[in-house]
Order: C-alpha cells, then structure tokens, then sequence
C-alpha cells in the first residue's frame, strides 16, 4: 500500500498541474540501480502477467488479483492451477493471470469449476466472482457447490456495488446506500438487507473453511493473503470448499477518492461484514496437511 | 431398450467421461441409467441442482478437454440455452440430447417437435449453430451419440441430438456396434499451464468489435463446411415420386406408412427424411423439386420445418404443411387425406 502521504503528494500533482510543484526531493532524487548488491525483497509475482490492467485507480482488484498469484507462485502450483474467471469487472480476469483459465456466464462459475473439478480432482480449482456474479443471479450454483464440498476455492470480491455496469445496487449495498438503481440510498423496506454470504453459507457441512478479510490497509493485505494460501492449501485435503470474501472499494461508483473508500471500508462496510474467521478446519482435518510438509 | 438407455449405454461406449443433468420428463432414464453404470467404470456423473448448473458444468469439463454430455426435455433445454450460446461462443465440443415434449411453458410431457427453430436456428442469443441430429428410431438414439460426439469433436461445436417423448420412450432392438472413439488433440484445454505452452483460456468475450467480428466470421466459415460436408438424410422412394413427404423423427416413421399406402392407391409418394437438421438437406429438396409437383411437410408442430423446404426449393413447387400439435399425433391416413385433398385442389397441378 502507499503511505498516505505519498498519495497525497501525487493528488497535489495531478489536481494543481498548472502551478505543480515538484518537491525538491523528487527532483534531484536519482533512481538507483538495481544491482547484485541489492537484494530483492519484492518484485511481481511472475505468473501475475505484465501488462496494466483496466481497473480504475485504487480499486482493490489488482490488489487480490496480485495476492492470488503471489500464493499460486509461493506453492509452485502454476502448472495444476485453473481459475474460472466471473462476469462483472473481473471479466478479464485470464489477461492478467498466468495460468489456464475459463471465463464463465454471469453467475455461474461454481458450476463451471464444478465441472473441471470432478474431471480433474488432483488440481486446484479456484472461482474469483463479485457479489452480483456470486450473491445475486449466482446463488444457486454457489450454494449448491458449496454443499456439495467441492474442492475448490471461491474468492469472493465484495464492493456493495455493481462495479462493471457501472454503479447498480448489489445484494451486498448497504442499508441507505446510495447507487445509480437506489438514488434515494437502499431502502431496507423494498429491497430487504444485504445478504452476507459468508455467514449463510458456512454451517453447511461441505464448507471447510469460510473466512472475512478485507485489504484496505497493510495488515489487512498481509492477513487476506493468509487466508489466501490457507485456502490453495486446504484444497489438497478434499475435505470441502474454502470460502474467502474479501471486502473491496470501488472509488468510481462510490463516487469517492481512494483512500476515502478505505476510510469508508473501516467506517460502514466492516461494521455489517465484521472481518475475521467465520469457519476454521478442525485440527484433526489439518493433520494431514502437517505432515504433508 | 427404451431410447432414452440406449442413448445413456451409448454414450458409456462412445468413451464419454462425464454426464452433468438434471430430471424431467420423459428423459429422466438418461440420468437414471448413467447414475447406475457410470460410477463404476470411474466416469462422472452429477445430478446438478438446475438445467442452468449442469450445461455450466459441462461448459467446465468440456473446457478442460473432457468428452462430456448432458439432456433434458423442451423446457429444461430452454433454461439451458444461456449455457449453450457461450459454449457455442467458445467453441466447446460436447453432446446435448432433446427429448422434445409439447410446449410452449410447461405444456405437456407427450411427444412434440415444437423445438425445431430453436435447435436449428441457434436457440440462445447470438449467431451460432448447433449440429442437429433427428434419430426416428431406438436404434439411431444409439447410433447418433457416437456420431454426435465425433462431429461435435471434429468441429468444435455443440451437437445436439433432437428427439422426442415418443422415441424416448419407446422399446425397441439395439444392436452396439464396436466403435472406437477418435482420438482428438486438444491443446486449447484448460488443463494446467506446463512451462512449455502459452497459458489456455476459454472464453466467448471478444471486446472489440473488429475482433469479435472477425471471430464470427471465422465461426461463419465453419458452419458453411459443416453445410458442405455434414449432410444426412435418407429418401424413401423418391426415384419415380411426383408427391414429396419431408418429416423428421417420428413424423418420418409414420410418413413411410403413408407413403406405402398411397403406393397401393397408385398414388406415387416419396419421402425425404432429413438426419441432420442443422446443417439442413438443402440440395436433395431443390434437385427433387425439378421432378415432382408438391411437397408435404409432417411435424409435430404449428409448421416449422416447413420453412426451410421452402428456402430449399425457392419456389420451385408449392410447399404446404400438415401437422397436430401440443403431444398429439398424426397418424399415416390422416395424412394422406390431406395429400390427397392438396392433389386435387392445388393450383399447381
């Protein structure tokens, strides 16, 4: 993450750029180069491809996409990985992944890993869907999934908001707030109140592990990379789905700054979605796993 | 064997690896048959929670380069037919099975072939084309399986085998040929990335107009082949006909009676039975169409099939249609009254 500071030094830049000031530090500063008495303590994941992506500025997108690849590249799992990719704003999900892909109808990536998953049982399956794709026209296929304790992982990107069709309420919008299909902010008496997911879907017994994380700020990033890697990992036990929500902004249809949208993730969206484990695998599930290592 | 086993035994034997459906009637055997025989010879089989779900899953395993089938009747294939324009899309091979029933909404669960536009014609948003196969007998629910597994392998395509209530139903013989699935290479499956290939991905979006257009011109080219290459019919004493039967399915296996009959009436009668609705006998009805006065078309329906005779034949001759609808079936004399009243009132002739 970028320090506050440093961002706010780049706002001045971009809203002033008539009377831009460059701070004296940047202007004499030269960028050092990196040599073998440099020891690399971070660089790109290399199966994250090296293309910019089309995510708006400060949207947490790019942020996960990068975590999952740094987990699938921290367990050398590329060549077994195949990710199942949503409609919504992760539609292009398989331009910025290097791995196999599958792009799948609105709603239905659950059913589209189902199907690679019981083909191919021995490799990781991961869904990476939105809360339209996921919590409204794909409740079904998720719940069902789930139920059934398939294998694979399902990393599900929650921002209150239809990002992609730019600003539509989601099952997830919040109680009064405002969207482009809910201009006089949601009414709870019409459209009832934000579905979370995460606490419906984990009694049932084919969830393993189930878990709220969010990545505005950087313990946060740390932990949902955590959970992350947890959940490739658990994959090989078969011992059902790992469910991982992640809490996200959308500063476009939020109609806020960036870092705004951090503030507002801490403020209102953490308090309905508390973060934190939701569903832990029992010890005796993980045994496995330990001596697996 | 009821058709509905025959086409579940046939698709074990033509290698399929994984069957994803979901019941109704009346081809809720298929399921049945499979669920009892698959597991044990360490094939897939999944009951899924809607039509929605298991053409999904079937888009999954057929993505990752799995021999994969699924079936359902008239109002399930509707829910379907999201799935079936994207597999389409993204160019998946893999075999769907219609046991037409008489719709439109939940109708009845009696025969009817009031699915044929959407078969033929694509059935989902978007331009695309399935390979359409009419069998009219038990033995040809067997038959078609592997055939449309192949085609739908050779091309990359959807193929979808359009039967109905009756041919589901009904008992006939069955004999199994030997066959031996063809070996297809798919590089383009979503298998796992090794270090020595460029990274698979499955999809039907292409974002930019130029690319998507040129992606469908390219899908355009390969149904034109499919229209030169994949034609099958069958003609019934056509050689010396002056009167023209087109039915398909079960309508074709009543017009041969008709056509018998009005043999005996001195009344000299052919039919056309097209095998292969998608891509449709176009020529064999033009070139008849040169040497007979009228042709008759049979469905189970208001008049559908009807429509693509008449493209066929460019008029060339009168094309008419007969048929019942909403599970009813027409029965051989009944046609023929009807050809014999069209003989003697047709301007035509």
């Amino acid at each position: 993450m970028q320090s506050e500071e440093h961002t706010l030094v780049e706002e001045k830049l971009i809203t002033d750029k008539e009377n831009a000031v460059v701070p004296e530090d940047l202007k004499t500063a030269e960028m050092p180069c990196i040599t073998d008495e440099y020891e690399i303590v971070y660089q790109r994941p290399k199966t994250l491809v090296d293309v910019s992506m089309h995510y708006c500025p400060g949207c947490a997108h790019s942020l996960v996409h990068k975590l999952i690849m740094e987990a699938i590249d921290e367990l050398g799992i590329q060549e077994q990985t195949i990710g199942v990719a949503p409609v919504g704003c992760a539609v292009f999900a398989y331009d910025y992944m290097d791995i196999d892909m599958s792009e799948a109808a609105h709603g239905r990536a659950c059913a589209v890993a189902t199907g690679i998953k019981k083909l191919m049982p021995d490799k990781y399956v991961f869904t990476y869907q939105g809360d339209g794709d996921l919590a409204a026209i794909g409740v079904a296929e998720t719940l069902h999934a789930i139920n059934r304790g398939e294998n694979i992982l399902i990393v599900f990107m929650n921002n209150a908001v239809y990002g992609m069709t730019s600003g539509q309420m989601a099952p997830t919008t919040l109680a009064g707030m405002k969207t482009t299909t809910s201009p006089y902010g949601r009414d709870t008496s019409f459209y009832g109140f934000p579905i979370k997911v995460s606490e419906l879907i984990a009694p049932l017994p084919g969830a393993f592990y189930v878990t709220r994380q969010t990545v505005n700020n950087a313990t946060a990033v740390r932990k949902t990379k955590k959970a992350l890697l947890n959940a490739f990992r658990y994959q090989k036990l078969k011992k059902g789905t790992c469910f991982v929500e992640i809490i996200g902004n959308c500063p476009s249809n939020w109609k806020m700054t960036p870092v705004e949208t951090l503030k507002f993730v801490d403020d209102e969206m953490i308090k309905y979605f508390p973060l934190g484990d939701i569903k832990l695998p029992k010890g005796e599930d993980l045994k496995n796993l330990q001596e697996d290592k | 064997m009821k058709g509905n086993e025959a086409m579940a035994e046939a698709a074990i034997q033509a290698g399929c690896d994984a069957y994803f459906g979901y019941p109704i009637t009346p081809q809720s055997e298929v399921l049945e048959y499979l669920a009892r025989e698959m597991p044990a010879r360490g094939r897939v089989v999944l009951q899924a929670e809607s039509e929605v779900a298991s053409i999904n899953m079937i888009y999954g395993a057929a993505g990752a380069g799995f021999r994969v089938m699924t079936s359902s009747s008239s109002p399930g294939i509707s829910l379907m037919q999201e799935g079936i324009s994207y597999i389409a899309g993204a160019e998946l091979p893999c075999l769907i099975a219609n046991v037409n029933r008489a719709g439109p909404g939940l109708g009845t669960i009696q025969p009817g072939q009031g699915d044929y536009f959407q078969a033929t014609k694509g059935g989902g948003h978007g331009d695309y084309k399935l390979i359409v196969l009419a069998p009219s007998s038990v033995q040809e629910m067997a038959d078609f399986v592997f055939l449309g597994f192949e085609l739908a392998d050779k091309y990359r395509n959807p193929a979808m085998i359009l039967s109905d209530g009756a041919i589901g139903q009904m008992m006939e013989k069955v004999t199994f040929g030997k066959f031996k699935p063809t070996k297809f290479d798919k590089p383009w499956a979503t298998t796992g990335k090794p270090p020595t290939r460029e990274r698979n991905f499955i999809t039907s979006l292409h974002i930019k107009p130029e690319m998507l257009e040129k992606n469908n011109l390219r899908l355009v080219e390969k149904y034109k082949k499919m229209r030169e290459t994949e034609v099958r019919y069958e003609e019934i004493e056509t050689d010396d006909a002056e009167y023209i039967l087109v039915a398909y399915g079960l309508c074709a296996r009543i017009c041969h009676k008709t056509v018998n009959l009005a043999r005996e009436k001195g009344i000299k009668v052919g039919l056309v039975r097209p095998i292969t609705l998608y891509p449709f006998p176009e020529k064999i009805l033009s070139e008849l169409a040169n040497k007979t006065r009228l042709m008759l078309t049979v469905e189970m329906n208001a008049g559908q099939m009807v429509e693509d005779v008449k493209l066929s034949v460019n008029g060339k001759v009168p094309v008419e249609y007969y048929g019942r609808m909403g599970g009813m079936i027409p029965n051989p004399e009944e046609i023929l009254n009807k050809l014999e009243n069209l003989i003697k009132t047709s301007h035509a002739i």
